[in-house]
Order: C-alpha cells, then sequence, then structure tokens
C-alpha cells in the first residue's frame, strides 16, 4: 500500500484473553497520521488509548488489521525487529518518566543510543539536553531534579536517536500546572520544528497542544476535531 | 548493544547493589576454595602414602600363605599356615631363582617388652640375617642378627629406635619377651615415619626363637620377604618364587596355589586406590557446595530481574532486543561467578599456604583442580545465569512498563 501517511492504521482489532474473558480493547479502528502532525488521543480510562498507544509503540502488535508505519507493514514484526524499529523511528515519553535513578542526566539520554552502536554519544546526549533547556543539569542524578526538569531529561531521551515519531503517554499526567506548562510547550516546539507528536492523555487541558485531537471510546473512534 | 558496554552496564547494576552482590560472590568463593583445599589434602595424603610405600623398598615381594579355599569359602591370604622353612630354603637357591637376592621368613606377633625403666607393647618378628636387605634398613648401633643366632635359638633382640627409647635401653640391656630375657644386640637406624604402621616401632629376634620360644609352631612361617636383585627384576623374581613355591607344594595348577605373592607396586596402587576415592569423596561434598554457590547466584539474579522488570521494560522500549537483555543477565551472573571463582582461587592457595604451617596437615596444590574449579564456577554462573536471563529477555515491554 503506498502512502503518504507516516502511521497508517487500518481496521485495527486488539483482543486481550481468550473465550468468554476475551475483550476487545479495540475494536475496528483505523488512523492515518501524516509526517509533522500533532495528535492528542482522548478519552476517560478504559477507552483504549492506552492499547492504541502500544501498538503505535510497537509495544505490542494488533490481533487483527494491518499497520503501516512509514511504509513499512510493522504489524506481522517479531520482537526483535519491533526493538529495531521503536529504536531508530520512535521516541517515548512516559507518564512516570522512567529514568534510571542509578544514572546522572545525560546517562539516562545516552540510553538509546547504546542500543545501535552510536560514536560521540556523549556529544549528541548533550545536544538533546540543550534543546530541551536542560544543558547545565547534565550530571545530575533524576532525584536531584524537579518532576518537570525529569521530563525533560525524558523528552530529550526521546529525541537523541532522531526519531520520525514522539509518542507521549500522559506526559504531564505526574506534574503541576507550571512543569506542565513547560513541558508541553517543549512539545509544542519540537512539532514546529516539524516533528511528528502524538500525545494520549485525558486531560483536556493538554489536547490543545496537538493541531488535532480525536476521541476515543469503547474500543473505538468517536469524533475527530482539527484545532 | 555492544559487548564492552553490555558489561558496563552489569557492572554498574552489580556495584549498585553491593552488600547483596558481594554475598552472592562469596557462595562461590567458599565453593571454589573448599574444592581447592580438599583436593589438594587429598593429594598431600595420597603423596604421602605412595613415599611411605615406596620407603619401603620397591624391590621388595612379600609371600603370604593363604587363598586358602575350603568349602567353598575364600579365607583371604594369609588365614591358611602352609609356608615352612623348607619353602625358605627352596628361594634362597640361586641356581633357580637367580633374581631374588634375598630372603627373609618372618614369624610375628605382639607382645610386651619390659625392661627394667618401662614396659612397651610392639611387634616382635622372627626373622633372619636377609630381613636388613629386604625391608632396606640399617643398624645405627650394635649389630644385626647373625646366621649362628639363628642356628643356635640365641635370645637376642633387635630394636626399633622408638622401641628402644620408650624402653629406655641400649646395646647390651637386657628385655623381657615372655618371661624369657633377650640381650639387646643392636638398633635400627630411625626412618622418620610416625603413625600408623610406625617402622621405627619394632623389634626383631631370630626366627628360630621366634618360632619355638614366642609364637607359632616349629618350621612355620607367616611370610616371607623377598628382595629381587634390583626394581627392574622384580617381574622375574615373581615368576621365579611362585615357580618354585608351587614345585615344593607339589601344585601343578597355578590358579589353586596355597598362597599369594604381592609385589610393592600392587600395595602402592590399592594405597594409591584408596587415597583416591577418599579425594573424590572429599571433592564431592566441596563441589556440592559450589552447586550451592550456583543456586543462590541464580537466586539472586532471579530478584534482580523481578525487581528491575520497569527498567527491562524500559530498556525495550528504548530498542533492546529479548538478545540484548539475555546477554545483559547471563553476564552479570558470569561476572559474580567469575569474581568469586578466582576470590576462591586466592583463599584456596591461602588455606593451601596456612594449614600446613598451622595445623601440620599437608597441601599439595596443582593447577587442574585449580583451572576445573574456575571453569566449574563460571559453567555453573552462566547456566544458572540462564533462566533468569531468560525471564528478562522474555518480558513484554507494556507488562514491564506497567510493573512500577
Amino acid at each position: 500500500m503506498a502512502t503518504d501517511s507516516l502511521i497508517q492504521i487500518e481496521s485495527v482489532t486488539k483482543v486481550y484473553g481468550t473465550g468468554d474473558a476475551a475483550v476487545a480493547a479495540l475494536r475496528d479502528l483505523s488512523l492515518s497520521v501524516a509526517p509533522g502532525e500533532s495528535v492528542a488521543v482522548m478519552g476517560p480510562s478504559g477507552s483504549g488509548k492506552s492499547t492504541l498507544m502500544n501498538i503505535l509503540g510497537c509495544l505490542d502488535t494488533p490481533s487483527s488489521g494491518r499497520y503501516w508505519f512509514a511504509g513499512q507493514d510493522v504489524s506481522r514484526l517479531n520482537e526483535t525487529e519491533l526493538a529495531h524499529v521503536r529504536n531508530r523511528r520512535i521516541g517515548f515519553v512516559f507518564q512516570q518518566f522512567q529514568l534510571l535513578p542509578k544514572l546522572s542526566a545525560w546517562r539516562n539520554v545516552e540510553l538509546p543510543l547504546l542500543y545501535r552502536n552510536v560514536r560521540d554519544r556523549r556529544s549528541l546526549a548533550l545536544q538533546a539536553l540543550e534543546q530541551v533547556g536542560l544543558a547545565n543539569r547534565v550530571d545530575h542524578r533524576p532525584n536531584q531534579l524537579s518532576g518537570g526538569q525529569q521530563q525533560r531529561v525524558a523528552i530529550a531521551r526521546a529525541l537523541v536517536t532522531d526519531p520520525d515519531l514522539i509518542l507521549a503517554d500522559e506526559p504531564t499526567g505526574n506534574l503541576d500546572t507550571a512543569s506542565s506548562r513547560d513541558v508541553l510547550s517543549v512539545l509544542r516546539e519540537l512539532n514546529e520544528q516539524g516533528r511528528t507528536i502524538i500525545i494520549i492523555t485525558h486531560d483536556p487541558e493538554v489536547a490543545p497542544v496537538a493541531k488535532r485531537t480525536v476521541h476515543m471510546r469503547d474500543g473505538q473512534m468517536v469524533d475527530e476535531v482539527a484545532a | 548493544m555492544s559487548l564492552l558496554h553490555t558489561i558496563e552496564t552489569g557492572l554498574r547494576s552489580l556495584l549498585g547493589h553491593r552488600l547483596r552482590s558481594v554475598l552472592t560472590t562469596l557462595g562461590i568463593l567458599f565453593g571454589v576454595a573448599a574444592v581447592i583445599a580438599t583436593v589438594g589434602i587429598g593429594q598431600a595424603s595420597s603423596d604421602s602414602v605412595t613415599a611411605r610405600i615406596t620407603s619401603l623398598g620397591t624391590n621388595l615381594l612379600t609371600v603370604s600363605g593363604g587363598s586358602s579355599v575350603s568349602g567353598g569359602v575364600f579365607g583371604g591370604s594369609g588365614s591358611a599356615n602352609v609356608l615352612t622353612m623348607s619353602d625358605v630354603s627352596g628361594l634362597q637357591d640361586r641356581q633357580s631363582a637367580p633374581d631374588i637376592e634375598a630372603v627373609a621368613p618372618v614369624s610375628q606377633g605382639r607382645a610386651s617388652l619390659v625392661s627394667t625403666s618401662g614396659n612397651w607393647s610392639t611387634t616382635v618378628s622372627g626373622s633372619t640375617t636377609d630381613w636388613l636387605i629386604t625391608n632396606t634398613r640399617t643398624i645405627s648401633t650394635g649389630t644385626f642378627l647373625s646366621a649362628n643366632d639363628a642356628k643356635t635359638r640365641a635370645h637376642v633382640i633387635v630394636l626399633g629406635s622408638t622401641t628402644a627409647s620408650n624402653l629406655g635401653v641400649g646395646v647390651g640391656d637386657l628385655v623381657m619377651v615372655r618371661q624369657i630375657p633377650f640381650e639387646v644386640i643392636g638398633i635400627l637406624a630411625p626412618t622418620g615415619s610416625q603413625g600408623f604402621g610406625n617402622q621405627d616401632d619394632l623389634a626383631v629376634v631370630p626366627i628360630t626363637t621366634a618360632q619355638y620360644e614366642l609364637f607359632g609352631g616349629p618350621g612355620t612361617v607367616q611370610r616371607i620377604l623377598l628382595s629381587a636383585t634390583s626394581p627392574g627384576t622384580v617381574g622375574s623374581a615373581y615368576l621365579e618364587a611362585s615357580q618354585i613355591l608351587l614345585q615344593t607344594h607339589h601344585i601343578t595348577d597355578p590358579s589353586q596355589s596355597d598362597f599369594t605373592i604381592t609385589t610393592q607396586t600392587q600395595v602402592l596402587s590399592t594405597a594409591q586406590a584408596v587415597t583416591q576415592t577418599l579425594t573424590i569423596l572429599l571433592a564431592s561434598v566441596a563441589a556440592i557446595s559450589l552447586l550451592v554457590g550456583g543456586i543462590g547466584v541464580m537466586n539472586i539474579m532471579l530478584v534482580s530481574v523481578t525487581e528491575r522488570t520497569s527498567e527491562i521494560g524500559l530498556r525495550k522500549a528504548l530498542g533492546a532486543t529479548p538478545g540484548d537483555l539475555f546477554r545483559q543477565f547471563v553476564i552479570e551472573a558470569g561476572v559474580l561467578t567469575a569474581v568469586g571463582g578466582l576470590l576462591g582461587v586466592a583463599t584456596g592457595l591461602a588455606v593451601g599456604y596456612v594449614v600446613p604451617r598451622a595445623a601440620n596437615i599437608a597441601v599439595t596444590i596443582t593447577p587442574l583442580p585449580v583451572l576445573s574449579a574456575v571453569g566449574v564456577a563460571v559453567a555453573v554462573g552462566l547456566i544458572f545465569g540462564v533462566y533468569p536471563a531468560l525471564r528478562a529477555a522474555r518480558l513484554a515491554p507494556i507488562d514491564a512498563l506497567r510493573a512500577q
């Protein structure tokens, strides 16, 4: 299938469990995202937005349906191939930051580069930290940083591989209002520089950062709003 | 991920849990040290038994009466008194036994020796002049038994150095054996042997005196000690002796022979087999502790995988393949055991240095057990590291990320 989309999902269904216990977290969902877009996926808990995020992030594979990422069918890849796609093309930002507590900021940012044998890891990590405004915190450990700073380190880690897509799962879920605004402005800036961003959130304050908002309920898309 | 970084990551995580890593390492350390020390002690005792037996002379052959089979019951060698003085004279025939240098009959028993200053129980052997040659002994003071002593059933006695000093007697003194006075005519030069089978605690009297006045009946001997002319002629001396004895005993079928001839080589190999069995037994016990150490490694690796589930999930999300994570955990287990193994070698060598000086127990350390203990330790670590590593590699990234 030829497409100009970065992400093309066609009638994807994800079923957890088997027999009577089977639950469909996604039902026949289709979505396409063009390069450079910013999309907010909204919905109450249980709407299937986390499942969608796992599939979009190549952390899980759909039960049926197809997923093309940058023209490549990733719905049938094995675990190792999916790991390569995640490493080279996707940057993750999690609600819990997921920084390794014993490593300094730049060591945390360096992590994804270790899985692709890149030289100059330190200078790339420093560059990414500078981009999120933390050039003066490179040797700090996570517990020496505020929540907002930690999440910016996590964004730097997502950026350092120069990915096609940044996937943020409730990026402000653990932050106060000021830090949230801080983190969202970094994300908006990145999008303005042309990077594709998908934000999964249930917070109506977050959604306006994206140019397009997708609402989900019961594993299906209910409506789409262009900002 | 490159090997260097995998090792670096592994070391970082091990250093992050210092106490736990040290305790796990201790399990391997003691296992390896125990294997090295026990095999070393076994090796040393085997060496000392070998040395003790070869000091008796490798030329020695021992004829004992026996292999008596009565009604299908094997009585064991020495259970039938079939050797006589005529066997001795047959073996002394240089014509038919050119490779036998010396022949010493032995009639032996335990007896209490009483001197003016004390009494002492020891082994008293009746024998002849040749006893000195067959047992490769020398006299330090006085003389040994002469041929004439046997003819006259002289009441003379030669003592081992330990026996003489325990009795407080010297050459010319009198010693009572079973109420019969014997004159001490010589003291044997000490061999330095100790403990069980002490070669310096014995007494020798003329064979005839022993036969007629101390133990046994006239003419019977319990054993005949033979000395081959050289270590190389032990084999032919063996054949000559058994030919002669078959003839004097009128036996045509060698399998029916009523005597047994053993060489020192046979005694040596038996003794070595015994000490080897003991060494293997000790080493097995030590190896079990090594195994337990390995299970400790596996246990701690499983704990580590469980604790670091969310880290594993994060690394997977960032692009670590199942292979990357498998290697990382196997290497961590390998590092734990390799460090434990090397420290275990150091401890084992230290034991080998300290114990002989502190406890008078000989320890002989050879390279083979050292290398194999380390090899086994590392193999144990890798094998026991595989299961936890597989668990880590197989974790689904989303479940792992959620684990926090």
